[in-house]
């Protein structure tokens, strides 16, 4: 049975005009401990003495109070009498009232106008970073044809399951909510027109041109985007991407290459799979809300939509497949070689390629409407 | 002249050893690492668990302080049960020992006062006043006042251990283990790193237990070591490094101890 610790304790004593304080019992930094103002109380000593002979053991939160009562007897004009406190005792708290107190204190923060000049050249530095990446990424595509031999295909299938045959479940269900969505939400009004028949022209065109492609690129942005940057991230961290600048290898041709690759053949085979169920989601709400036969609703599905619009979906979503994998390989590869860096990484390489998704979306929407299709 | 016992800090002249391993067997995946290890430790010794790569001292050390859970075996602390013990007793354990990681192990996303401070935050009554002084006091006693508001990312790696061994002495523990601390210092700092762990020990009167295969450090700093041996799977030999280097009779400890070289790595060192 282990006897339970003496608390700490600070009696104080008056002996020849002069306090005495008798310190005692084991003084640990996880218990409470005396505080000097209580201790002192109404007390109004010309001097101080402190004594150790009784204590039992000891560490910082004693000199925290021996620091709290020393400077309160410097501020009240009180004579404070260390010297019969151990010597190891008196250097330790010496040290710790230097450490209050340092010399030169090394101060890294900014100003605010070298915060703005640094932003700025942070800003020029990953704007040129991007446009690099860019480059490298073009000039291994160029060097493929010369090194199919050499292409990792392993790393490609497995990332082409890894991106497409797992996200099945994923883009199923959410594709399939947003056509219930869009089918309700059209139903709602054109009932009122009785034209409720046209309800697949709204759900087919727009999941096959906008929102098939579009949903699947923001959950592969979320999912895959994401991993990309933190697989690379964590590598760089390792400083794997060193090692195999070290043996002459590309990062891009042997983690870039075969992620882009895997990313835009599986965009456009996730997108039409989407489309599909979002097609069927729309079916679902038709069938049971309006009481269109699943027939009549296919055949006016097909009516509204032809190849051209299918393909505008699969280049639409051929190219979010390579900004989701750009963004996530070009954050990885930026990323600060610490777990927060990483973090930072993750996030800012799904923020990337949404913002990237929408501004294409955004060109395709005025391209296609010039190019009348 | 002070009295003598109240040099010795914060260590009681309590009778009883610091840690207790008795029977500890450990493993990974079905896979035995260590069986049968038994040894223990003095209050207040500077302990080392000395090995070749893989021989299961970092196993040992993680399964000691309960990273790990050990199979079978018990591991006591200042005579407390520790492994197998309820989430409120370890917790409370947890307060007697400090770790410094072999990477040091700092959270990038708080600074170095910020480092210290969190163990102060979560197992003592302290104001924030009081904790920033603590915290500033650890950092100067390792050599990092000025560096308070630094992140883990913006010093060296040298700097990042000696932070971390800051925040291991955060609660003034009564055991303090290390993992391969030498790891990575060039010699200056690592002679640095010896002083340090020497002027801790004399200044608390802290148990040491250090993982390492530095013979440097290991005859610099260390009263016993055990030496671990994958193939025997636990402890082929005990003692005070000096005397087994000299009279072991075992041909691994003798090989390990003077380098391969014929000759005791401390002589050498000296010569």
């Amino acid at each position: 049975m282990s006897v339970p610790p003496e608390p700490a304790r600070a009696a104080i004593r008056t002996e020849g005009g002069q306090l005495e304080v008798d310190l005692g019992g084991e003084w640990r930094i996880s218990d409470r401990r005396p505080a000097w103002a209580e201790v002192l109380g109404a007390q109004k000593p010309g001097r101080v003495r402190f004594n150790a002979a009784e204590l039992e053991s000891w560490d910082t939160s004693l000199l925290l109070f021996l620091l709290e009562a020393s400077t309160d007897c410097r501020k009240s004009g009180i004579d404070c009498d260390l010297a019969s406190l151990p010597g190891k005792m008196r250097t330790l708290l010496d040290q710790f009232e230097a450490s209050l107190n340092p010399g030169e204190k090394r101060d890294h923060r900014d100003n605010l106008l070298t915060s703005v000049g640094l932003a700025t050249a942070h800003a020029s530095t990953n704007l040129r970073g991007i446009f690099h990446f860019v480059g490298e990424c073009v000039l291994s595509v160029a060097r493929f044809p010369k090194r199919a031999g050499k292409f990792r295909w392993g790393d490609c299938l497995d990332q082409m399951q890894e991106c497409g045959a797992m996200s099945l479940p994923i883009v199923s269900l959410i594709s399939f909510l947003v056509g219930l969505t869009l089918a309700y939400q059209a139903a709602v009004e054109l009932r009122q027109f009785g034209a409720d028949i046209f309800v697949a022209d709204i759900v087919g065109l727009s999941t096959v041109r906008e929102m098939g492609p579009m949903m699947a690129a923001v959950i592969l942005a979320g999912r895959t985007g994401a991993a990309f940057a933190a697989t690379i991230g964590n590598m760089k961290a390792n400083e794997e991407i060193d090692a195999l600048e070290v043996v002459g290898l590309s990062p891009i041709d042997f983690l870039v290459l075969p992620r882009l690759l895997a990313l835009g053949l599986m965009m456009p085979l996730l997108t039409l799979y989407a489309n599909c169920v979002g097609i069927l989601g729309g079916m679902v709400v038709a069938g049971g809300i309006l009481q269109i036969p699943a027939s009549a609703y296919w055949i006016e599905t097909q009516s509204s939509i032809d190849l051209t619009d299918l393909g505008v979906g699969v280049i639409k979503a051929t190219t979010f497949g390579l900004l989701i994998g750009l963004s996530g390989c070009l954050r990885g590869l930026q990323a600060e070689r610490s777990a927060a860096g990483v973090g930072r990484a993750t996030t800012s390489a799904v923020v990337t390629a949404i913002l990237l998704i929408v501004v294409a979306d955004s060109l395709y929407a005025v391209l296609f409407h010039a190019m009348g299709i | 002249m002070a009295d003598d016992k109240t040099d010795i800090i914060p260590a009681k002249a309590t009778p009883g050893p610091a840690i207790e391993v008795d029977g500890l067997e450990c493993g990974y995946d079905g896979e035995d690492i260590l069986k049968g290890v038994t040894f223990q430790v003095a209050r207040g010794e500077s302990f080392f668990i000395i090995g070749g790569s893989g021989c299961g001292k970092s196993t040992l050390l993680r399964n000691m302080v309960g990273l790990n859970q050990p199979r079978q075996g018990t591991v006591r602390f200042l005579g407390q049960p520790f492994s197998g013990a309820d989430i409120a007793s370890r917790r409370a354990q947890l307060r007697n020992f400090g770790m410094l990681f072999q990477s040091g192990a700092l959270w990038s996303s708080l600074t170095l006062r910020q480092n210290v401070a969190l163990p102060l935050e979560e197992h003592t009554s302290l104001t924030r006043a009081e904790i920033g002084q603590v915290a500033d006091l650890k950092l100067a006693q390792v050599g990092l006042a000025g560096f308070e508001d630094y992140y883990p990312s913006d010093i060296s790696g040298g700097m990042n251990k000696r932070a971390g061994l800051a925040r291991a002495l955060a609660l003034d523990p009564a055991i303090v283990f290390f993992d391969e601390p030498w790891a990575g210092l060039d010699p200056i700092t690592s002679r640095r790193l010896d002083a340090l762990i020497r002027q801790i020990r004399e200044n608390f009167g802290t148990t040491l237990v250090i993982v390492s295969h530095e013979l440097d450090s290991i005859f610099g700093l260390a009263d016993r070591v055990i030496m671990l041996d994958r193939e025997a799977r636990g402890i082929i030999a005990e003692g005070d490094p000096r005397k087994l280097a000299e009279s072991s009779t075992d041909e691994r400890v003798r090989e390990f101890l003077h380098r391969g070289t014929g000759e005791p790595a401390h002589s050498t060192k000296q010569s």
